[in-house]
C-alpha cells in the first residue's frame, strides 16, 4: 500500500513537471497553429539564463526565474517579428523545417557560449530538502513544480477563457481577417501570445531542471516528450494537457517501477491507444 | 571496394619507396552533439601530448586530421574511416568514442594497412574484430570487477544492480554480479533502466523495496547521472544507509561541479582520476587543462587519447615512418610505460591495456570536488575478454 501511494506521488509530481514544460507548446500549436519545434530550445535558453544568473551574478532563485523568463522573451520577440511571423498559416512542413533550424542554431550558440558540460541551477535552502507528507518524504522542489504547474494552468485558463485578450486571441486564430476587420490588432495579439508561450517554456526549463538537466542537447533530447504531451492532450486545450501529463506520468512511473526492462514500451503503448481513440487528443477540438 | 583496394595499393607502394616525411593520423570522435565534451577531451589529450613531446618523431612530422561523428553511427563511421584512409591518406586511425563506431571501422583496417588505436570505446569484443586494433582506454568489465570485492570486504551481503539498458550497462551488471556471487554475496535484484529515463524515483522505490544494503549502478556519464544521484539522495536512500557503488563513469570529473554534495562519499572504481598523485599526471593535467580551456571540463577520455598518442609514436618509431600496420602493431605488443594514470602495459594477446584500477571516494578538496583515490588494484587485465 505504501509503495502504491509512493508511486502515485512520484507519478503526480513527474506529470506536473511535464505539464509545466509542455504547456507553452500546447499554446503555440493549438492556438497559434504553429508547429514550434524550437520550444525545447527556448526552455533550454531559460535554463541557461537561470544558471548564469545564479552562478555568475549570484542572484537568488526567485530572481533567476524572472531573469530567465524575461531574457528568453526578449530574445524571442525579434525572432517572432522577423522569422515566425512569416510562417503563420504556412504548411506544417515549412514550419517544422524553420523551427528545427532555429533549434540547431540555438544549440550551436549554447554550446559555444556556455560550453558542453551540464549546468545546474542551485535551489534555495527552502526547496533543497525533503518534505514529510505523512507516509513518506518528497523533495521540496517537486512540490514547488507541482504548485507552479497548478498556478500556470489556472492562470492560463482564466486568461484564455475569461479575459478580453482571450476573446481576441481566439477570434484571431479562428479568422484573422474578420478579427482584423472588427478592430483586433491581430499582429499584436500573436506577438503577445508567442511571447507568453516562450516565457512558459523558459519557466518550465528552470522549474523542471532538477528532472531534465540543462545541457546543450536538451532542446532535442526531450522534444518528442513535449510533442507527445500536446498530441495526447489535444493542442491548445489546457485541461487536456494537464490530463495528458498526469496520465502519461502515471503510466511511465508505474511501468518503470514494475517492469523497467520494457523501457518506454508502456508509455508509447498508452500514446498509441489514446491517439487511436481520440484522434484530436483527449480534450482537443476537431478542426 | 575495388577502387579502395587499388588506391591503398598505390599508397602502400609509394610509401614503401620513399619514406614520407609527414605522417597523418586520422582521429574520429564526437566533436559536436551530446558527447561533444568527450570529443574535446580527445583533443585535449592529443594537444597535451603534442605540447609535451612535439610533433616530430625521428625525421617525420605528424599531422592530426579530425573527423566529427556526433552520435553512434556505424555506417557513417565506416564512411568517415574510408575517407580518412583513401582521401586523406592517413597512416594511423585513432579515437572512436562509441563501440559500434569502432566495430564498423575495424574490418577496413587490414585492407587499408592501417592500425587503429581506440581512445575510448570500452566493449571487450572490439579487440577480436581486427588484429590491428590497440586500445588505451578501459573496459567496463575491467573497471567494474574490483567493485565486487570492495563490497564484500565492507561487509555487504545483499546488493541490487541498477544499470542503463545497453551494451556497457549489461557488461557492468554481468561483471559485478559475477564478482559479487563468486565472493559469496547475494544479488537480490537486477534492474535495467531504459536509456532515456528522466525520473528515477520509481527506480529508487525499487531499491528501497528490495531490502539491499548496497546498490551497484552504471549510467553513461552525462545528464542522466545528475538525475540519478539527486534522486538517490532525495529519496532518503543515503540516509537509510544504502551504499552506492559504481564504476567511475557515474562521477567523471566534468560532472562533479554539477553533482556537488549529492555525490559526496560515493565509492567508484576506475582507471583514472584527474587528482591522481604522480609527477606524470601533474605534467599531463597542466598541459591538458591548458588545451581544453576550462580545467573543470577535463575527464577520462583525455588520458586515453594522451596514451594513445604515445602508442602511435612508438609505432612510428618502430616502422621508421613506413606504412606497415602489421609491424606497427607487433612493435607495441607488450609495451610498458608510466602513464598519467600509473604503470600500464599493452597485453600482447589482446592488445588491450593492462592497468591499475583505483577505488575512489568523491571528496571535497579546497572547494573543489574530486575523486580521491583510496586504494589500488594492481595490473588489472580485461576479465570480459575471451580468446575467439
Amino acid at each position: 500500500m505504501q509503495t502504491i501511494l509512493s508511486i502515485a506521488v512520484d507519478a503526480f509530481a513527474y506529470g506536473m513537471v511535464l505539464f509545466v514544460i509542455s504547456i507553452g507548446l500546447s499554446v503555440t500549436m493549438g492556438l497559434m497553429k504553429v508547429v514550434n519545434l524550437a520550444h525545447g530550445a527556448f526552455a533550454m535558453m531559460g535554463g541557461y539564463l537561470a544558471a548564469f544568473a545564479t552562478h555568475q551574478l549570484g542572484v537568488p532563485y526567485g530572481v533567476a526565474i524572472v531573469v530567465a523568463v524575461a531574457g528568453t522573451v526578449l530574445a524571442a520577440v525579434p525572432l517572432e517579428r522577423w522569422l515566425y511571423r512569416r510562417i503563420y498559416g504556412a504548411p506544417e512542413l515549412t514550419q517544422v523545417l524553420m523551427t528545427i533550424g532555429v533549434t540547431f542554431v540555438i544549440i550551436g550558440v549554447a554550446n559555444y557560449v556556455m560550453g558542453p558540460s551540464l549546468k545546474t541551477i542551485p535551489l534555495p535552502a527552502a526547496l533543497e530538502g525533503p518534505v514529510d507528507i505523512g507516509f513518506r518524504s518528497i523533495a521540496a522542489h517537486k512540490l514547488f513544480a507541482v504548485a507552479t504547474g497548478l498556478i500556470v494552468a489556472g492562470a492560463l485558463w482564466v486568461l484564455i477563457e475569461r479575459t478580453a485578450f482571450g476573446v481576441k486571441l481566439r477570434a484571431s486564430v479562428d479568422n484573422a481577417a474578420m478579427a482584423g476587420a472588427l478592430g483586433v490588432r491581430t499582429k499584436i495579439v500573436y506577438a503577445v501570445s508567442f511571447a507568453a508561450a516562450v516565457g512558459l517554456a523558459a519557466l518550465g526549463g528552470v522549474v523542471g531542471a532538477q528532472l531534465l538537466p540543462i545541457e546543450p542537447h536538451y532542446a532535442l533530447r526531450y522534444m518528442v516528450t513535449f510533442l507527445v504531451v500536446v498530441s495526447v492532450g489535444g493542442a491548445g486545450s489546457i485541461p487536456g494537457a494537464l490530463l495528458a501529463c498526469l496520465l502519461l506520468g502515471a503510466v511511465e512511473t508505474t511501468g518503470r517501477y514494475l517492469m523497467p526492462e520494457f523501457g518506454e514500451f508502456f508509455f508509447y503503448l498508452a500514446v498509441i491507444a489514446i491517439v487511436c481513440l481520440f484522434p484530436h487528443g483527449l480534450l482537443g477540438r476537431a478542426g | 571496394m575495388k577502387k579502395l583496394a587499388l588506391l591503398t595499393l598505390a599508397l602502400a607502394m609509394s610509401s614503401g619507396v620513399a619514406v614520407a616525411d609527414t605522417i597523418k593520423i586520422g582521429v574520429v570522435g564526437p566533436f559536436s552533439g551530446p558527447a561533444a565534451l568527450q570529443g574535446r577531451n580527445f583533443q585535449a589529450g592529443i594537444d597535451a601530448w603534442l605540447a609535451l613531446h612535439g610533433n616530430k618523431i625521428g625525421n617525420n612530422t605528424i599531422e592530426i586530421v579530425y573527423r566529427d561523428l556526433p552520435a553512434a553511427d556505424p555506417a557513417k563511421s565506416a564512411a568517415v574511416t574510408r575517407d580518412l584512409i583513401v582521401g586523406e591518406g592517413v597512416q594511423y586511425l585513432a579515437g572512436y568514442y562509441y563501440t559500434p563506431d569502432a566495430m564498423a571501422a575495424a574490418p577496413i583496417l587490414v585492407e587499408g594497412n592501417v592500425p587503429m588505436v581506440v581512445f575510448n570505446a570500452a566493449t571487450s569484443a572490439i579487440m577480436n574484430a581486427s588484429p590491428y586494433v590497440v586500445r588505451t582506454s578501459f573496459t567496463t568489465w575491467q573497471t567494474s570487477t574490483p567493485m565486487a570485492s570492495v563490497a564484500r570486504e565492507r561487509g555487504i551481503k545483499k546488493a541490487i544492480t541498477v544499470v542503463t539498458d545497453y551494451g556497457p550497462g549489461v557488461d557492468a551488471e554481468s561483471a559485478f554480479v559475477k564478482g559479487f556471487k563468486d565472493a559469496g554475496g547475494e544479488i537480490v535484484a537486477s534492474v535495467r533502466m531504459p536509456m532515456n529515463t528522466n525520473d528515477f524515483s520509481p527506480i529508487m522505490q525499487r531499491i528501497k523495496d528490495s531490502g539491499a544494503e548496497a546498490v551497484f549502478a552504471f549510467l553513461p556519464s552525462g545528464p542522466a547521472t545528475l538525475g540519478f544521484m539527486k534522486s538517490f539522495a532525495e529519496n532518503g536512500l543515503r540516509k537509510a544507509g544504502v551504499t552506492l557503488l559504481a564504476p567511475g563513469d557515474l562521477t567523471q570529473e566534468s560532472d562533479l561541479p554539477a553533482l556537488r554534495d549529492s555525490a559526496l562519499g560515493t565509492l567508484t572504481t576506475f582507471h583514472y582520476a584527474v587528482s591522481h598523485d604522480s609527477q606524470e599526471n601533474k605534467a599531463f593535467v597542466e598541459a591538458a587543462s591548458k588545451a581544453i580551456g576550462d580545467p573543470a571540463n577535463l575527464s577520462f577520455p583525455a588520458v586515453g587519447a594522451y596514451d594513445g598518442m604515445y602508442v602511435i609514436s612508438k609505432m612510428i618509431e618502430a616502422t621508421g615512418g613506413k606504412q606497415d600496420a602489421k609491424a606497427a602493431v607487433e612493435a607495441v605488443k607488450g609495451l610498458s610505460w608510466t602513464s598519467p594514470r600509473g604503470p600500464v602495459t599493452i597485453n600482447p594477446q589482446n592488445r588491450h591495456i593492462t592497468q591499475n584500477i583505483y577505488l575512489r571516494e568523491v571528496a571535497e578538496d579546497n572547494g573543489k570536488y574530486i575523486n580521491k583515490e583510496i586504494r589500488t588494484f594492481e595490473k588489472q587485465g580485461d576479465p570480459g575478454w575471451k580468446a575467439p
